[in-house]
């Protein structure tokens, strides 16, 4: 037998592809979000909520990611967003997979591009997609113990929307002990607890992301006249 | 169960190794998983003997190193590991700990019969 020494990181081609989608993204001064959840958090109802008020101040497209159906594309659409639906029997999306979505989907002119990914709450978090930003959306109602069992997706996210506060009332679980929890997990994540339905919350959350997006705008600006 | 791609992954990466090298036959893989990769060992396992059989690897054990968890505080410099429920805090100045260890997910080597 023969030792071949390889010292590879098993995801490392899904890395490559990321690295050509972050400098593509860059060269544009196109800020994109990597939005995550379990299925049923609420991602594409808080999207709807966060694109009308981001869309007055942004050019924003949205790619979806779903196992079956364009039920998600649908409704961005709806929300008056262009929206490119990708389907795939994988339990979350690969950086190769948004390469070929940006083929057909035009990204040029946007500022903002948001790519929600499929509903899991484990396997996205090892999947670089290229983004600037990493999104978690949880529900209340889903438990305050969850951040501890499914840790590494909190701990990668930048900021955690806990969604569905409204309904805590009719549930046993503490939203301190949630939050708590959250931040556990991932100290330096921005924590946003919101209530899509009511709107409560959304307002710090839009201005904490819309000064993201600002932010790499004008970097890309600056850079360009340099 | 996400240890299907990644297992798939490291047959890939292991069979693409051995063919440049001109081996009919890989005995083993040497892998590295950190204990918060987010990978769990025993379905690894299960999924890399489920989907090796049509590869070089078809007979290949899979051996796992598991890379526990280490931490530094980088205000304080303390390495005490993190509480029990993953409390990422500086137990002595609170904190937020830096990460050291424990995110590997690697191949190390493959032990292969040559042509």
């Amino acid at each position: 037998l023969e030792r071949l020494t390889i010292e590879q990181k098993v995801l490392r081609k899904n890395d490559d592809y990321a690295a050509e989608n972050r400098a593509r993204f860059a060269a544009r001064g196109l800020y994109v979000v990597n939005i995550w959840s379990a299925p049923g958090a609420g991602k594409t109802t808080l999207l709807e909520k966060t694109l009308g008020p981001l869309g007055e101040r942004f050019r924003v497209g949205v790619i979806e990611g779903d196992i079956q159906t364009s039920i998600d594309a649908d409704r961005i659409r709806r929300a008056g967003a262009p929206a490119f639906q990708i389907n795939t029997n994988r339990c979350h999306l690969e950086a190769a997979m948004i390469q070929d979505a940006l083929a057909e989907f035009p990204s040029d002119a946007l500022d903002l591009l948001v790519i929600e990914n499929i509903g899991n709450m484990v396997c996205p978090a090892g999947y670089d997609l290229g983004e600037d930003l990493r999104v978690m959306v949880f529900s209340v109602a889903e438990g305050a113990e969850k951040p501890k069992k499914y840790p590494k997706m909190f701990h990668r996210s930048d900021a955690v929307v806990l969604n569905k506060i409204d309904l805590a009332p009719y549930t046993d679980v503490s939203v301190e002990e949630l939050e708590r929890n959250v931040r556990d997990v991932s100290p330096h994540a921005a924590v946003f607890p919101v209530s899509c339905r009511s709107g409560a919350g959304l307002e710090a959350w839009v201005e904490w992301l819309a000064a993201r997006i600002q932010s790499k705008g004008e970097t890309h600006v600056s850079g360009d006249t340099r | 169960m996400h240890e299907a791609g990644i297992a798939q992954s490291i047959l890939d990466i292991a069979s693409d190794v051995a063919r440049e090298r001109g081996a009919h036959r890989i005995a083993r893989v040497k892998v590295r998983v950190g204990d918060f990769s987010g990978v769990v060992p025993a379905a690894l396992e299960f999924a890399f003997d489920a989907l090796k059989a049509e590869s070089l690897a078809a007979g290949a054990a899979l051996e796992i190193e598991r890379v526990p968890i280490a931490v530094k505080c980088p205000n304080c410099g303390s390495t005490d590991p993190p509480a029990a429920d993953l409390a990422l805090w500086c137990t002595q100045c609170t904190t937020p700990l830096e990460i050291l260890a424990g995110q590997e997910l690697d191949v190390q080597y493959i032990d292969v019969e040559e042509e």
